[in-house]
């Protein structure tokens, strides 16, 4: 394939998919909609850290930690926190609270990018996780700004869009397909832009940090701006995609953003491949439906006998499921799904190339 | 003054616990350059063996948790054999995504095997309390810190004076030369890692009689380990004693020094996160620790 074709292709694919995206609430349950909205989620932080961390060769294991200041970014603009104590009124509407999220969470990423020019692979994820696992009692001490354990809540402040529905562009959506609507076109748009990011020089410097930050830098990619700025755009991406998650959950709380948020994360690029963009759909469906749908008994079909099934459904279960899956990953597919189709693709093309080349 | 000492004597107690996992992550990242992000779950698991043992088959207390450490100790070498060795020479990022996933599995199977409810698991060394001019320190404070001194002599008895400690060394500091005088590297890796294990298996027998038994009861250890390693130096088994106890000490001094104004930003919930703050602040100043020594480069 010349990469003209995979542009096309490329183009098609991403077009066929916003089309399926766009056509989709008509054919399902509308209260669905929702959790298809968590899909759009997950894709979006998945883009961020896969930034960071696939492309850049940088791991974080407390990308959890982003989306949280992002969700509480938008939750504190939203609704303030004088009611704690806090020094914010509140009172900006739900959809312009994403930008600033972005930009907040983007600052705090670009800020801990400095710090983490020292760090080096183990540590850095050393440094990240030890992160992760502190955002929880961290949000708990800072009651006056956070709300404390309680969290903040968002149901029924009257700057939630779409509490009892929406007309936009002539066309009434339910609260539910107005979040799904909202979380898939800032995800679509997302991938977009990490598409451009990534497919020109930056893209290139990048993966240049990634495979070799000797190599980098005597070919005089700077390695504090770049990787600065991998940290800054991949928190802002986690930033939006927290804010959005406290809309569609209608609220933030402490617990929500255990380190188990960013081990998900993980597991989601790891599944859509390391280095990719369109695996990552994949990743994001995996970790917003496979650890409700196995605990909640759901019809998976005569896929697997009955007793593992039964089995795999007591608690804890589905993360030894999980778990298993990921080391299996990382034993015969470091690529991800996204992976399989490359090297078939791959098998394909070299194929149809030795055919014409020999006759 | 007594509270201060009293203060001091419970961070040493806590501190100890802390480095007794930050030795297990210090010997397996000494060994096999691997950190073990699952060490915290591992001991967890250990600590529920113990606890099964002991309700569930009616064991008595010391036979349960000599059985845990040898059964710790297998499972350790296997855990290396079976799945870390196969990633091990791979990119960091593999080996970090096989740990978290082996913590992911680990945590799951506690939690299914056994529920979320926490267990009662009792102290080895009862739970009297002594009086030391004013001073009160509970039994198990006092056999948790010997018990952790008592191992630290054993590592260093069995890492200098015999030939195993020697051949760990050898297969730690130059794998491809040990294999040439005839050490079976491999071999001493996954003794490392079933070393560890036991290590850690003890640190959660001495953790949950203090706390309650539940399936993620090291989570917080396990940053304070990662806090005391660091603080040591990662590669230093005497480090991570002296950098646990410090941790220990220190995270104590501050909750008193906020019972009395100072510090009095400094609660409970910012125990962890001080960790953190210690992990980040060594890193960035001195990241070979106090005991380590700076790492060179070669390209």
């Amino acid at each position: 394939m010349t990469p003209r074709q995979k542009l096309v292709i490329g183009f098609a694919a991403f077009a066929a998919f916003t089309a399926f995206v766009l056509v989709l609430p008509a054919f399902v349950n509308e209260f669905k909609t929702r959790e298809y909205a968590y899909v759009a989620i997950y894709l979006l932080a998945l883009v961020g850290l896969n930034i960071l961390t696939g492309y850049t060769g940088q791991i974080s294991l407390g990308h959890g930690a982003f989306m949280a200041i992002g969700a509480y970014t938008t939750a504190i603009l939203m609704v303030g926190n004088e009611q704690f104590g806090g020094p914010i009124g509140g009172g900006i509407k739900d959809v312009w609270t994403l930008p600033l999220a972005a930009l907040v969470t983007g600052v705090f990423g670009y800020a801990f990018g400095f710090p983490a020019l020292r760090l080096s692979g183990l540590y850095l994820a050393l440094a990240t996780f030890a992160i992760a696992v502190a955002i929880p009692s961290t949000i708990r001490r800072f009651e006056h700004w956070t709300g404390g354990g309680q969290g903040i809540t968002l149901a029924g402040s009257p700057e939630l869009t779409g509490e009892d529905g929406v007309e936009f562009l002539g066309l009434t959506f339910t609260p539910n397909q107005w979040m799904y609507y909202l979380s898939w076109t800032l995800a679509l748009v997302g991938l977009a832009v990490a598409w451009f990011l990534l497919r020109g020089r930056t893209g290139r410097a990048l993966r240049a940090v990634r495979d070799s930050e000797t190599a980098a830098t005597s070919s005089g990619v700077s390695l504090p701006r770049y990787k600065t700025f991998a940290f800054g755009v991949s928190a802002a991406f986690a930033g939006i995609a927290g804010g959005l998650l406290a809309l569609a959950a209608s609220g933030v709380s402490p617990d929500s953003f255990s380190i188990v948020l960013s081990i998900y994360l993980l597991v989601g690029i790891v599944i859509g491949g390391l280095g990719g963009l369109s695996g990552l759909v994949f990743g994001a469906i995996v970790i917003a439906f496979l650890p409700t749908t196995w605990s909640q008994g759901e019809d998976l079909g005569s896929l697997l006998p009955d007793r593992i099934i039964e089995e795999t459904q007591k608690p804890g279960g589905s993360a030894i499921v999980f778990g298993v899956i990921l080391i299996l990953l990382m034993f015969v597919l470091p690529n991800g799904v996204a992976g399989i189709f490359r090297r078939v693709g791959q098998a394909i093309a070299s194929r149809r190339y030795s055919r014409s080349s020999s006759s | 003054m007594t509270d201060f000492l009293q203060q001091v004597i419970s961070g040493l107690a806590s501190g100890a616990v802390y480095a007794s996992l930050a030795l297990a992550l210090v010997i397996i990242h000494r060994s096999t350059g691997v950190i073990n992000f699952a060490q915290g779950e591992m001991a967890t698991l250990s600590a529920y063996i113990a606890w099964a043992l002991i309700w569930h088959h009616g064991w008595g207390y010391w036979t349960a948790a000599a059985a845990t450490l040898v059964l710790s100790f297998i499972g350790g070498i296997a855990t290396h054999r079976v799945i870390i060795r196969p990633v091990e020479r791979g990119s960091v990022l593999r080996v970090v995504v096989v740990t978290i996933g082996l913590l992911i599995v680990i945590n799951g199977f506690v939690l299914w095997q056994w529920g979320g409810e926490p267990k009662f698991l009792q102290s080895p060394f009862g739970n009297h309390i002594y009086d030391i001019g004013g001073v009160f320190i509970t039994a198990h404070d006092i056999g948790t810190i010997c018990v952790v001194l008592g191992i630290v002599l054993l590592l260093w008895l069995l890492f200098r004076f015999t030939k195993i400690g020697l051949a760990l060394r050898a297969a730690a500091v130059n794998p491809d030369e040990a294999r040439l005088v005839g050490v079976r590297v491999t071999w001493m890796l996954a003794l490392g890692w079933g070393l560890a294990a036991a290590l850690g298996a003890i640190a959660g027998l001495l953790t949950a009689p203090t706390v309650l038994l539940d399936p993620s009861m090291m989570q917080p250890v396990l940053i304070y380990a990662f806090a005391a390693a660091v603080l040591g130096g990662i590669d230093s088994p005497v480090g991570a004693v002296v950098g646990g106890l410090l941790l220990g000490v220190l995270l104590n001094m501050l909750s008193f020094l906020s019972q009395y104004g100072a510090f009095d930003w400094f609660t409970e919930d910012l125990r962890v996160p001080g960790a953190l703050l210690v992990i980040l602040v060594v890193l960035l100043v001195r990241p070979a620790g106090i005991f380590g020594r700076p790492e060179v480069q070669r390209v």
